[in-house]
């Protein structure tokens, strides 16, 4: 496979999708060496200006895009921020596959009672609307990021559920499924070995989508107060810590809420690409 | 007919589970508690005659089958008991609070619902020209925004730029209904925004849907006109997933108002919760968790029930699913 080729031949916007991602994946990896200052760094007055946005015929600006609440570099902050809302929404979209993918495989192979005690667990769990039920299990259990990514990943791994569920009983209805039954293989062996393979490709473009939904949902979280929290570097938490600023007309807390959305909009078209790329392959077949 | 009841009565016998489901769960989340409830109010500090008081004080000190039930029947009484923090009643402070989410949601409402149906009406008569791909960035947008970000760029411009618009929606008791009106209009129209996004993609995604029938093409080889074609022939038919969609979607609104209120310091029932959470008042984010889980849930079973009405190939399902 021509990866380079394929990616020529992308459309813009799944180019632009990518140019975002790997910008902000380069912000993941060298937090520590991009950004001008520390994390916690002070280094001006409250909301000075920076560069961008700075009035006319002001003191030189020694920051990019100004300071935060406390003074401290809000570029530096956008760069260890990266870090610390990628890598938790990345960890809790990985732990909810785990549950979802093996509790769905589970459900398509052993069907019967582990299927429907698993599918109830699921509608009632999906009939209760996600905000809601993380928010009563933070006011229960107290605020910490353990515990934020343990109720994202199982509110979210019903949706994953659902899918796997759906994808591996039209494999198992096939005979190579059969054949492996008839064979005497384990149950592990047909949810790992037969079904999982060929569920991966669908699989995959799920994971960015629901990746987006959990990186909005834990800025969200964040953003009311009861997600990650100071003196953590975060997004969600950026916007909320600088929110009065607006009413001054100092623009600071738009500067993380854009590089939320930017992040979501890049994964969807990426997703959007890559989903009309791979049904493309099949129809040509 | 009789079919159409037996799926509403199925429908509605799953809502009522549901909903018992649900004030299970959020009774018996707060038993997860290492300790109980009052330990985790009073702290470590607390000496254990103070823990005893309170424990008896909230009734912790009966076997908590007896505490469920006796909650679910004051809960049907309208009695939330009452909050840690304050000591007033949960009902009362809820009472203050309902009024005004519901005028928050119901206005995004009227904004968004016609707006979205209509928009994607016109984005199928429009397919694949300049209109519709415009429609379908914009609202691709409209769904990867956070509500917050949203807000913030509408306050950036009508409140900062502009000066027409409040920043923050502080509501009184003594301001006039146009008072209200103008207070109320950045809120509602950041909720309406991402409302009407969903709703523009899931019309054209249902008429695009009906358009690919072969009558459809029967009707555009008789030469009939694209727009008579969309709305006389193509609409009918898309009707149950437009109603389904535009009901899922004030059932969003619930939910979505928790954001836009913290933002906009609106007076609201979302506001309430945010905050008792943050307090970890229990039994308030209790009462407030049951008001939105039951309004979530009631309006999911009024769109299950009217696509079923508004399908007729539903009043005949070969399977049940």
């Amino acid at each position: 496979m021509n990866i380079l080729g394929k990616l020529n031949r992308a459309p813009l916007s799944a180019k632009i999708g990518i140019g975002i991602l790997a910008i902000n994946v380069i912000c993941v990896l060298f937090a520590p060496w991009i950004a001008p200052y520390a994390e916690g760094q002070v280094v001006g007055d409250p909301w000075a200006p920076g560069l961008v946005g700075a009035p006319e015929g002001d003191l030189a600006p020694t920051t990019l895009l100004g300071t935060d609440h406390l003074g401290r570099d809000v570029l530096s902050r956008l760069i260890f921020g990266a870090r610390n809302s990628i890598l938790i929404a990345l960890l809790t979209t990985t732990i909810s596959f785990s549950i979802g993918i093996t509790c769905g495989l589970l459900a398509a192979t052993m069907r019967g009672t582990v299927d429907q005690v698993l599918s109830r667990i699921v509608d009632v769990m999906m009939g209760f609307p996600t905000l809601i039920f993380a928010l009563m299990v933070l006011a229960i259990l107290g605020s910490s990021i353990p515990v934020l990514i343990g109720v994202i990943a199982l509110l979210d791994a019903t949706r994953v559920f659902r899918i796997t569920r759906a994808v591996a009983m039209d494999l198992e209805a096939q005979d190579f499924v059969e054949v492996a039954r008839l064979r005497g293989e384990s149950i592990g062996w047909i949810m790992r070995r037969e079904l999982l393979p060929n569920a991966v490709s669908p699989l995959a473009a799920e994971f960015g989508l629901r990746f987006c939904f959990v990186f909005l949902f834990i800025a969200t979280l964040s953003f009311v107060g009861l997600g990650i929290q100071p003196p953590t570097a975060d997004w969600g938490s950026m916007v909320r810590e600088n929110a009065a600023a607006i009413s001054f007309g100092i623009l600071m807390p738009l500067f993380p809420a854009s590089a939320i959305a930017l992040l979501t909009v890049a994964v969807n078209m990426i997703v959007d690409w890559a989903v009309a790329s791979t049904s493309g392959v099949r129809n040509d077949n | 007919m009789h079919v159409v009841l037996s799926i509403s009565a199925k429908r509605l016998a799953l809502g009522l589970a549901t909903l018992l489901a649900i004030s299970l769960i959020v009774f018996f989340s707060v038993e997860l508690l290492p300790g109980d409830l009052a330990e985790a109010v009073l702290g470590q500090g607390a000496t254990p005659e103070a823990v005893a008081a309170l424990r008896h004080e909230l009734g912790l000190d009966r076997p908590a089958a007896v505490r469920y039930m006796a909650w679910v029947l004051d809960l049907l009484h309208g009695d939330l008991g009452r909050s840690l923090a304050t000591g007033r009643s949960v009902a009362e402070l809820v009472a203050d609070r309902l009024g005004n989410t519901v005028v928050l949601a119901l206005a995004a409402a009227a904004i968004a619902m016609p707006l979205g149906v209509g928009l994607g009406i016109l984005s199928t008569v429009y397919r694949g020209r300049a209109f519709d791909r415009v429609a379908s960035t914009a609202s691709l947008a409209g769904i990867s925004f956070p509500e917050f970000f949203t807000a913030y760029m509408l306050v950036a411009i009508f409140s900062v730029k502009l000066g027409w618009l409040p920043a923050v929606a502080l509501v009184g008791t003594g301001e006039s209904w146009l008072q209200r009106l103008v207070v109320l209009t950045l809120p509602a129209l950041t909720l309406a925004l991402a409302v009407v996004a969903y709703v523009l993609r899931m019309t054209r995604a249902a008429i695009v849907g009906v358009m690919a029938a072969p009558y459809i093409e029967m009707a555009q080889l008789k030469g009939i006109s694209p727009v008579s074609i969309v709305i006389r022939h193509a609409l009918p038919n898309a009707l149950s997933p437009i109603i389904n969609v535009v009901i899922l979607n004030l059932a969003y609104l619930v939910v979505g108002v928790v954001v836009v209120e913290v933002v906009f310091v609106y007076p609201g029932l979302g506001q309430l919760l945010v905050d008792s959470v943050s307090k970890r008042d229990i039994p308030v984010v209790q009462a407030c968790c049951i008001i939105f889980a039951a309004t979530y849930v009631l309006l999911n079973l009024l769109a299950d029930v009217l696509s079923v009405l508004s399908n007729p190939r539903l009043k005949r399902p070969r399977q049940q699913v």
